[in-house]
Parts: structure tokens; sequence; C-alpha cells
């Protein structure tokens, strides 16, 4: 064997570590939380529910189409929802931004005196009480976005909090699928 | 004495780790057949918690692993096959959800690695073992020569 063929079967080790290692390294500061929804890309699912605001109002998918909209999960009893109600109120008022809410898990007394209390953001809030509009939307916990197109498409999705750095992500596309439909 | 502190620390390791062990009450789903509690059990154990990372369905009690339990609860007493139900939750959770990931572009690093590594393996052995084989049999031609006179030798002295 020559010296150069050994030298090399030598390193071989080495960048097999290294390579490993590289492959390893990219995984840290990966939320493992953070997985892509299988709705991406698909139209939103079928339903039909009561509001949030009366238990004789009817929803169904077709009202939440002809714009680019959000679709935001929340529940009085989610920390994190309390945190990026503000934030949702500031983009309905200031961007405009049509957001419908599902109200997931949730007590429609509290959940009422909570959009009474801190403001109401949504257009309507669907009431899901038993999580069977969350399951069809492949929810892991509250809170959740969704951004759909005007014909009711999962165009992306927020898991966590909504705030101005994730926000940022969707915006752009929000923003395009608005320049769509005009 | 190290040892002693040795054991109890492990002992109470192993102590705070037996809690996590049991699992959240299945049993008090119904079902209309004693089969189908048996479907239940093992499509709570193979779909994964899509909250908690690595429990299975049976064993957390996040709110999405109750709804989803109780999804599969009536899906299985609607008459769903183990498979449907599978499909139905892949559709709305992805492969994630499932503890046995098929063979896909995201997981083909998971799958080939092992395979891809004893390939390596065996490559690695054929590369040093033929090294191991004895020298080439070639002779110089002085050696050639030097067999030849030995050969001839021993004839001569057979025939004698």
């Amino acid at each position: 064997m020559s010296t150069a063929t050994k030298r090399l079967l030598m390193i071989l080790p080495m960048l097999m570590a290294f390579g490993l290692g590289l492959f390893l390294y990219q995984g840290i500061g990966q939320d493992p939380n953070k997985m892509e929804s299988s709705l991406i890309g698909k139209p939103l699912p079928e339903f039909s529910s009561e509001t949030l605001m009366s238990a004789t109002t009817i929803v169904t998918r077709k009202d939440m189409l002809g714009q680019p909209a959000l679709v935001n999960v929340w529940a009085t009893w989610c920390p994190t929802c309390r945190a990026e109600h503000e934030f949702l109120l500031s983009i309905a008022a200031q961007e405009n931004v049509r957001i419908f809410g599902v109200n997931y898990h949730d007590q429609r007394a509290a959940a009422q005196q909570w959009l009474t209390d801190l403001g109401n953001p949504y257009v309507f809030s669907v009431f899901d009480p038993q999580g069977d509009l969350g399951i069809d939307l492949g929810v892991v916990g509250a809170p959740e976005t969704y951004l759909i197109d005007a014909d009711g498409i999962v165009i992306d999705k927020v898991t966590g909090e909504l705030n101005e750095r994730t926000w940022v992500e969707l915006r752009t596309q929000y923003l395009s699928l608005l320049k769509d439909v005009k | 004495m190290m040892v002693r502190i040795f054991l109890t620390f492990v002992f109470f390791c192993m102590a705070s780790v037996i809690p996590l062990v049991t699992q959240a009450d299945i049993t008090s789903y119904e079902f209309e057949e004693p089969e189908m509690a048996q479907r239940f059990v093992g499509l709570t154990t193979v779909l994964r918690c899509p909250k908690c990372q690595n429990q299975n369905l049976a064993d957390s009690d996040s709110i999405i692993a109750k709804d989803l339990r109780t999804q599969i609860q009536t899906l299985i007493n609607s008459g769903n096959t183990d498979q449907q139900i599978t499909e139905f939750m892949v559709q709305r959770y992805g492969d994630f959800i499932l503890y046995d990931p098929p063979f896909n572009k995201s997981t083909m690093v998971l799958w080939l690695t092992p395979i891809g590594m004893i390939l390596i393996g065996l490559f690695a052995l054929w590369f040093f073992g033929r090294k191991a084989q004895p020298q080439s049999a070639m002779l110089t031609p002085d050696e050639q020569q030097q067999l030849n006179q030995l050969l001839a030798d021993n004839k001569l002295q057979d025939r004698d």
C-alpha cells in the first residue's frame, strides 16, 4: 500500500466522525415541537359548529373563505394564548387581518368573559369544546395559527405564540396572498 | 463507604423513574366486543402522542392524547379497520404519529445509515483482509532458477 493511500485511510475515520458531527450539530437548537403540519397545501377541513358567542349560530368552513385569513386556536386555560392576545388585537386593528378563532376545549362562559375583558380580535370564534375540529386540523395544543388563502387552502402554520418574530414569516405570505386576490 | 453512597444514589434514581412507567387509565373505554378492546390497546400503543414527543397515546394524559383515544374508540366502534384509523391519524398528524416510521425522503437517513455502516464495515474487512494474505507467489528470476535447481536435484535423488 502506498503511503498516500495509507494516509487517506487514516484520515477516513476522522472525516466520517466529522461528518456525523456536522449531521448531529444541525439538529442542535431545532425545536422538536416544531413539526411540519400535514395540512399545509390542503383545504381547511369541513366543519359545522356553533359560534362561541351564540349556541344558535352555526358556522361552516365557507364562512372563513373569500379572503386570506388567519385561523387561531385558543383557550382561556392557555397562558401563551393570553401572551399573544395583545398581538392578535394589534394586527387585526392595524393591518386589517381577518382572524377566525377556534375556541378549543374551553368553557363557553369563561371564553366569552375573556373576550369581553381583553378585547375580541376575531371575526367569530368556532366553539369546539370537545376538540373535534381540533383533531381535523391536526391541533397538538393551543395556541396554533393557520394562514389560509381565499379558497381555504392552508398555506402555513405557526405552532405556539404568534408575535412580531413569528408573524414576519407569515406576513410576507399573507401580503402576497392579498395581492393575488385583488 | 463510597459503595454505599453510590448504591443509595442508584436506588433513588430508580425510585424516581418507577412512577413514570405507570400507564394512563385506558381500561375505562368501552367496546361492543372484547376483540375491539384488544385492537384499541394495540393502536394506542403504536401511535405516538403528538404533544409529548416520546409517549404513546395509551401512556399520555395530555388533552390531545385523551381526545385521540376517544376518537380511536369511536372509529373502532363504528367499524373502521386498524389501517383506516392509522391513515386517519397520519392524514392529520403526519408520520410523526407512527412509532414505526415508513420509508420516505425524510426518514431515508434513518433507515439507510445502518445498512451503509454494515457495507462500510464489510468493505473494510475485505480491504484489510486481502492484505493479510501471503505475499505474492511471484519469484524473482534468481529465485526461480534456485527452485528449478532444487527440483532437479530432488528428481535425481528420487531416481537413485
